[in-house]
């Protein structure tokens, strides 16, 4: 595990440093798939960025730093793990002002991508729990990427990226879909060049790295920013929070029902799903099943090299959970009754013949009753809270089309005919 | 323990096992090694006091209690008679309070998610208040507060838990009966600084007395028997086992490192003056359990906790092994945690009684034991590394795989008479400010921004509006109406407490950005 760690690191750094060697020269030649954006030659002045922390953050020498009420806890060993009044992991914040909202456009420009076509929006949709609502993500080519897009609420709050826990901070997890010839397939050379012929993001970026020890756009500044903006998505003010701390009518009596079944020790799910952040963050073997022609995905076992992890996938957190179908780390269900009522359908049900799978211990038969699984579903629907959805830019620096949400119709249908299957 | 639950599938690989395990006995039994001559530990590992060596009296921690001061009471009592819900009372209940539960049969799952409650049974002429979930609720008993205490009930027939804390601190579990109860009897999770003594369980098909990721703990006079697991200290740290009479388990006390877990560490843990007999009871634990790999007829199992020390125990009649120390390697239904560490290091067995222990050893256990020329099971058995472990008297046991084992430097943890925390944990010290700032960065600025519109009116503007006059807007936020066409009318904060609400508005009104 440190080994791959520094494997990772160094990939990383190495991308870095060619960065640099890059900036230094920036006549590479460069091919680009599409045309490019078409108002990039000249500095839109339109673009500034803001000078305030979003909501949730306190400003102190123009760094934006979190405050939630879940700051009056502890958690034993800061682990951010327990019950309903225990803090949360800890938090990566810190970010300027700049560097957040810098983020907020690159995040929603489809410059990021090689043809120009996706943003990271693409598949991190604001008004879909910033995820995309499909089974498995459509990339480039209108390729299915293999797994289901994860929310980004309260990223900022997680140690392991990707359902199969390979990456260990968000600048290390966004190379993935960004060069991954299935998600963006750009470059790290494309990138770089695309934002350093662009006007407007090379001052804005001056604005938001005003120490920037190179003239040019450095690929780390980029992640950076696309860091601070997506830790910036915090989501902790929830109906269930008000239960948690202390307010105990903001939950129906069913959804109290719900929650005392989502901890008991029958269902189980905070063991695994552990308050505040409803994860432990760690790998669990379920055993659920791939959509009907699907291979069964190994998951973890390639991250670790260990069949003992073969088909575990990294425990999501469930905040915002109602807004974040199908569910699954393919898409298999398309609701969350369908999805809670997988762990009472037996123990290693769907897994494939011929497969062992080492299960997680939690996996057992709870025999839950079908009252019992819609309280559960009542219960998740308390741990939604969208007030701090930042703004989608109108436009964005590259002048391409900001079309968040709008892809997704030609996508399904997309879907619909390319798989012959119902997302 | 490690291949008994593999065995019906992999029989073969089992004999091949046996056959290797006992060449590389033999091998073993003739490099012979011998660690006794080594001192092996901090002799000043446990504390030591001079009242200890002057009376024979201090030097038995027997009928010792320990305890977890509570403020003086001066709440209110809410009384519960047969027939009424105990949940009505405990929903009534401030913190401070106590709720008191005349005998008779409640058929309610019991949740206290606030602070200072006392949950006490009152036993009338023998006569129980009773739990009974009749084989339908969940659990009987879940509390994510702090301070809480449980104490005389019986429980009996829920499919979970008896009595369950996520997140707790200073619990109190005292004198209760568990019988029963599904899974767990008695589980503290998330908690520091917590006492369960005197509990009776039976009938469990998990750990009857189950400390998961805790801190501080005591678990002391318990009798736990008919359960697969008798009591687990797992992923937990500094934590006494004490004066507990452990029998006809399918294992008696347990110390581990579960794999998989947030909290990846157990140690600094003392089990002493127990009862561990006759350990021998069929494992009806649940298939892909943990402890569902436990061979019947273990006294006392280490697997992966560290600086275990064993002393004055009484451990006989255990009909596999009275002491097994392994590792995850060897263990059954485990994944390998990269991040916990897999050895069972820094054991110091201390003396201890033990006899009759292994008259029908597991096959492993036997094949193991045919290398040192005996067909019974051993008093002591370690497989797999354990470093820096020691042991004293080892000439009286029956033993496997602890030659190399040094002599402990110490030969008493009696000084150390409890890890409870010598005031209770408080919560984190926050002022009013601090707590307004929380509250107003945390909610408000969802929708005010000092200086910009946001979706209400800016910060600046109520504070034009308000000046000096939190209390204002207190009143208002708590029950707004709408006053501007052109924002929308403000939800109500009224679940925000009193004391967060006039915090906040004092916050918002001097924030200066």
């Amino acid at each position: 595990m440190n080994t791959r760690r520094y494997i990772d690191s160094f990939l990383v750094l190495s991308i870095i440093v060619f960065s640099h060697a890059l900036s230094a020269d920036s006549n590479l030649p460069i091919q680009f798939k599409t045309i490019p954006a078409t108002q990039n030659s000249q500095d839109d002045s339109a673009f500034t960025l803001s000078v305030n922390c979003p909501p949730g953050f306190e400003n102190i020498e123009q760094k934006c730093h979190l405050r939630s009420l879940y700051q009056q806890y502890d958690s034993l060993y800061d682990k951010g793990v327990g019950g309903l009044k225990t803090a949360l992991p800890t938090v990566r914040d810190g970010f300027s002002p700049q560097q957040i909202d810098l983020g907020r456009l690159l995040f929603f420009d489809p410059l990021l991508s090689g043809d120009n076509t996706l943003s990271c929006a693409s598949c991190h949709e604001p008004d879909k729990g910033f995820s995309d609502g499909l089974p498995r993500s459509i990339g480039a080519n209108q390729v299915d990427v293999g797994r289901a897009s994860p929310t980004l609420w309260n990223v900022a709050f997680l140690s392991n990226f990707f359902w199969d826990s390979r990456a260990h901070s968000l600048e290390e997890q966004m190379l993935g879909p960004l060069y991954s010839e299935k998600e963006m397939a750009t470059t790290p050379v494309q990138l770089i060049n695309e934002l350093n012929n662009n006007k407007t993001y090379q001052r804005l970026f001056r604005q938001a790295f005003p120490n920037g020890q190179s003239a040019k756009i450095t690929l780390q500044q980029i992640y950076t920013s696309i860091t601070a903006f997506e830790a910036s998505l915090i989501s902790l003010n929830s109906r269930y929070d008000h239960y948690a701390h202390g307010y105990h009518q903001a939950l129906t009596e069913n959804e109290i029902e719900g929650l005392n079944i989502f901890r008991s020790f029958v269902a189980r799910c905070a063991e695994c799903h552990t308050p505040p952040l409803f994860t432990n963050q760690q790998i669990a073997v379920l055993g659920s099943p791939e959509p009907p022609g699907r291979e069964l995905d190994i998951g973890a076992e390639k991250t670790f090299n260990n069949p003992d992890l073969r088909a575990g996938f990294k425990v999501p957190s469930l905040r915002n959970i109602v807004k974040t179908a199908p569910y699954m780390h393919s898409g298999r269900f398309e609701n969350l009754r369908d999805t809670v009522e997988f762990y009472t359908k037996g123990r290693g049900h769907a897994v494939p013949e011929g497969e062992k799978l080492l299960l997680h211990w939690h996996i057992w038969e709870p025999d839950l009753t079908e009252r019992e699984l819609d309280r559960l579903v009542d219960f998740l629907g308390t741990l939604t809270d969208e007030s701090f959805t930042p703004k989608i830019p109108q436009k964005v620096p590259s002048g391409l089309p900001v079309n968040v949400g709008q892809n997704i119709t030609k996508k399904i249908k997309k879907y619909t005919s390319v798989r012959g299957e119902k997302p | 323990m490690s291949q008994t639950s593999k065995r019906t599938t992999r029989n073969w690989k089992t004999y091949l096992l046996m056959i290797v395990i006992f060449a590389i006995g033999l091998l073993v039994g003739k490099m012979n090694i011998d660690g006794s001559a080594t001192i092996v530990g901090d002799a000043n590992r446990y504390q030591k006091s001079a009242a200890l060596e002057s009376t024979a009296d201090n030097n038995v921690s027997f009928g010792s209690v320990a305890t977890i001061k509570r403020r003086p009471f001066n709440g209110q009592v809410h009384t519960v008679n047969d027939g009424e819900s105990i949940q009505a009372a405990v929903n009534q209940a401030k913190a401070g309070d106590m709720v008191k539960v005349m005998p008779g049969v409640y058929k309610e799952t019991v949740y206290i998610d606030k602070d200072d409650i006392t949950l006490t049974g009152v036993i009338v002429k023998g006569e129980w208040p009773v739990l009974d979930g009749e084989k339908k609720l969940n659990d009987a008993i879940l509390y994510s507060g702090n301070n809480f205490t449980v104490e005389n009930f019986k429980i009996t027939h829920y499919k979970g838990n008896g009595v369950m804390g996520q997140a707790g601190n200073n619990f109190i579990i005292r004198n209760n009966m568990i019988i029963d109860t599904g899974v767990y009897g008695i589980f503290p999770e998330f908690g520091k600084n917590g006492i369960v003594e005197y509990n009776v369980l039976t009938g469990i098909e998990d750990a009857a007395i189950y400390v998961g990721m805790c801190d501080n703990i005591h678990v002391a006079h318990n009798q736990v028997f008919g359960n697969v697991a008798g009591i687990e200290i797992e992923n937990s740290r500094h934590a006494i086992v004490e004066n507990n009479f452990a029998h006809n388990n399918t294992g008696g006390i347990l110390v581990f490192i579960t794999p998989g877990l947030p909290i990846k560490t157990t140690y600094d843990v003392i089990i002493r003056d127990n009862f561990v007999i006759d350990n021998n009871h069929e494992n009806f634990g649940a298939p892909g359990s943990i402890v569902a790999g436990i061979p019947k007829g273990t006294g006392i199992l280490i697997m992966a906790g560290d600086e275990v020390t064993l002393q004055n125990n009484v451990i006989t009649g255990n009909n596999n092994a009275g002491i097994i120390i392994t590792d995850h390697g060897h263990a059954a239904n485990l994944t390998l945690d990269p991040e916990a560490e897999p050895n069972s290091d820094k054991i110091a067995i201390l003396d201890n009684v033990m006899y009759n222990n292994g008259n029908e050893p597991v096959n492993e256990v036997k094949a193991l034991m045919l290398t040192k020329l005996s067909n019974r099971g051993p008093d002591i058995i370690r497989v797999g590394e354990s470093k820096e472990s020691c042991i004293l008297n080892r000439e009286k046991y029956l033993t496997f795989g602890i030659d190399e084992f040094g002599t402990c430097a110490f030969d008493s943890t009696y000084g150390t008479k409890t890890y409870l925390l010598e005031k209770p944990v408080e919560p984190r010290k926050i002022t009013a400010e601090e707590r307004g700032k929380l509250a107003y960065y945390g909610i408000c600025a969802g929708c005010h921004a000092y200086n910009v519109k946001m979706v209400g009116p800016p910060t600046q503007v109520i504070q034009a509006l308000y000046m000096e006059n939190p209390q204002g807007i207190v009143d208002y936020i708590t029950n707004p109406v709408k006053k501007r066409d052109d924002y929308p009318e403000m939800p109500p904060q009224n679940y925000l407490s009193e004391e967060v609400r006039i915090a906040a508005a004092k916050y918002m009104l001097d924030v200066k950005k």
